[in-house]
């Protein structure tokens, strides 16, 4: 086994070569741009052999990988922020026409004003778009998590987006081990997709779907996105055994016992653990919980694990202005509705455009959360952080 | 006014060298010079390196989406066509994820000047190929030498409507300031491609290469003499455009072509002397009545 020093987005080039990707669609984009270059890299010193195509903006790249994807390659591209917003329309053709494509998203807030640093902003508001979301909160998780990614997504033939936190993991080094390169192509084999173009065949896709049809076909990939629950674990499943991890739909930390929890995605969900250390030293019971699938999204094991817990403080790194909640939020909050005895919810925001969130305000969200499960009552939403 | 009153203060943070530095003086020379007011002129950017400029000229200005200068500039001089309405992108910017609008200006021909900073590369992702970049060539960043072929900001322009198209040189921010000047005097859609190196990024095109490559228009008349000329004008533009050397100066005007407010006042009466910004949408703090036997008075029976 080998281990490097990389970033996460180095880690996710790794990752793709080692998925041996057959086209490579990019558009340069901060903080992603570095994924495409290191796989450039690749390919022109012939350690990868894949079409790499630079293309005029990330509309055009998400439609060549769509095109790629429907002859039965497999492909990949990255993009962040106003990038995955330009994809916006393609991305609904992409789960429609089910090209399983992989695509990491780095995130990071969307404009205005301009801003380069991390948010979720941008995958939220993608949320809706038919694609698998998962989440990845270090390098090594960003390079696993991107290996699998491309195993669930021919397997259930739906595109997928890892996420990783702009910067703060895209370009943290971090020692990183990579797995052994027969067993990852032993777990995801190149091999010819079914239902793809072909001359043979002679058929086109994506035509007109009049009210007669467009409700059935629509309904399909809403059912393989359901069916894909199922799939994934067992794909999760098979990718623990054979490379000895321990990846879930969600992580819990000191959930077993915990009267209260923070539940946040991504990056953040460090820091809070790091909290709940200390407030568990000094008796406290604090627990964290951390989405990492987002789409599907996983309510029937939430409600297992928040089983007995008093309060929930969701943090969301991103808003919803003018709905009941924020995004992460409204969906823990529907995902939990059918429970019988249902925790407090406290809304969080915080560290919108890439705004530190320091230990002290970990600590008052893990206060304002136990205060909320001791009263049985949750205030209203709280912007941590924000200047008045 | 001096040139330096055109300058915001904020610090501008472009590489040392950066070809930007001249686009930046030449423009403020420029408005000094013309004795622009302040009040009247709107820049409008994309994304890049070029996008930063409204930061540092002391006017109102819009930093847009990467390829959207263009639209939100229009929405600007059709809702004021008072203003007067620069836009600065890269050719990344305007000629790549932009291209679109960049030929619908031309077949609008609003009264808008385009600048594009052209370094043949996406500078702020660090050295891509952009649409500029000719086929063959290979820039440092690149890992084998760029298998597309480059546009011509200029036949484009032509091709698509623009009614006063130039070409100049960040290095030489005098003649880039009369470029600018004469491209701010015209009345319609104008492009400037402003040659600029980037040192950082663009290995080739440095001033040895500008100095052996371009060359200055000399006894060129680029003013198309009546309606009947254009086709000839438009001929001799490609002739000169095929020629090794890039020309510097002021290549096509055409001053027949009515502008886009023209053409709005055509079918809006009212449009000049009462454009959407001058409209009142109030009167003493409660909104204006609407007529509806006036709006609809001619479906009523």
């Amino acid at each position: 086994m080998k281990r490097l020093g990389l970033s996460g987005n180095y880690a996710v080039a790794y990752a793709v070569k080692m998925a041996d990707v057959d086209v490579i669609a990019a558009y340069p984009i901060t903080p992603q741009t570095t994924i495409v270059e290191k796989l450039s890299d690749f390919v022109a010193n012939g350690e990868l052999d894949a079409e790499y195509v630079n293309v005029e903006s990330e509309h055009s790249a998400m439609s060549a990988c769509v095109g790629a994807s429907l002859t039965g390659a497999r492909v990949f591209t990255a993009t962040s922020s106003q990038g995955l917003a330009y994809m916006h329309e393609v991305l609904f053709m992409a789960s429609a026409l089910r090209t399983p494509i992989v695509m990491t998203n780095v995130n990071r807030a969307l404009s205005a004003p301009l801003n380069i640093w991390n948010d979720h902003s941008d995958a939220m508001a993608e949320r809706d778009s038919g694609w698998i979301q998962l989440w990845a909160s270090s390098a090594q998780e960003a390079l696993d998590t991107t290996i699998e990614a491309f195993k669930i997504a021919e397997d259930v033939l739906l595109p997928v987006m890892v996420n990783i936190d702009g910067f703060i993991v895209s370009h943290t080094y971090e020692p990183v081990t990579l797995p052994d390169e027969g067993e990852v192509k032993r777990y995801i084999p190149s091999k010819p997709l079914t239902n793809r173009l072909s001359p043979r065949l002679a058929y086109s896709v994506g035509v007109v779907g009049p009210p007669e049809y467009y409700y059935e076909m629509k309904y399909q990939a809403v059912d393989a996105m359901e069916r894909s629950r199922q799939r994934i674990k067992e794909i999760e499943a098979d990718f623990n055994r054979r490379f000895g991890k321990d990846y879930k739909d969600i992580n819990a930390y000191y959930m077993e016992d915990a009267e209260y929890a923070l539940l946040a995605m991504g990056s953040m969900t460090g820091t809070a653990r790091v909290v709940a250390e200390s407030l568990r030293r000094r008796g406290e019971r604090a627990g964290v919980v951390s989405i990492r699938w987002f789409r599907p999204f996983p309510f029937e094991r939430l409600a297992e694990i928040l089983e007995g817990v008093r309060g929930i403080g969701v943090m969301d790194r991103a808003v919803t202005p003018g709905g009941p909640s924020n995004p992460l939020f409204v969906d823990v909050a529907s995902g939990l509705y059918g429970m019988a005895e249902r925790p407090v919810l406290q809304s969080f925001v915080a560290g919108l455009g890439g705004r530190d969130v320091s230990t002290d305000e970990f600590g008052m969200m893990f206060s304002k959360t136990k205060e909320a499960a001791r009263s049985g009552r949750a205030g209203p939403c709280i912007y941590v952080g924000l200047r008045e | 006014m001096s040139s330096f009153e055109w300058s915001s203060g904020v610090w501008p943070d472009w590489c040392q060298g950066c070809g930007n530095f001249g686009i930046f003086t030449a423009l403020r020379m420029a408005l000094a010079e013309m004795g622009m007011d302040r009040k009247r002129v709107v820049l409008v950017s994309g994304i890049g390196c070029s996008g930063k400029i409204p930061h540092f000229v002391k006017a109102t200005g819009v930093h847009a989406l990467h390829g959207r200068s263009i639209p939100f500039a229009t929405g600007i001089k059709i809702a004021n066509p008072n203003l007067k309405v620069v836009v600065h992108g890269g050719d990344g910017d305007l000629l790549g994820i932009g291209m679109g609008h960049f030929v619908a200006l031309g077949r609008r021909n609003p009264d808008i000047l385009v600048m594009i900073h052209n370094n043949w590369v996406y500078g702020l992702t660090k050295g891509q190929a952009s649409p500029t970049l000719g086929r063959g060539i290979r820039t440092k960043a690149l890992a084998f030498p760029n298998i597309n072929d480059p546009v011509n900001p200029i036949l484009i322009g032509m091709a698509s409507g623009y009614t006063f198209l130039a070409r100049s040189y960040a290095y030489n921010a005098e003649h880039l300031k009369e470029v600018i000047k004469a491209g701010l005097s015209h009345r319609g859609a104008g492009a400037i491609e402003i040659i600029q190196p980037c040192p950082t990024w663009n290995n080739i095109v440095n001033m040895e290469w500008v100095a052996q490559n371009t060359q200055y228009l000399s006894g060129w008349d680029p003013v198309v003499a009546s309606e009947d000329d254009l086709l000839k004008k438009m001929q001799e533009v490609m002739r000169l455009e095929s020629m090794d050397k890039k020309q510097l100066g002021i290549i096509f005007e055409n001053r027949f072509k009515e502008t886009f407010e023209d053409r709005l006042a055509s079918i809006n009466g009212y449009y000049k002397d009462n454009p959407p910004a001058r409209q009142r949408i109030e009167d003493e703090g409660s909104s204006l009545p609407v007529s509806m036997d006036k709006t609809f008075g001619r479906y009523m029976v």
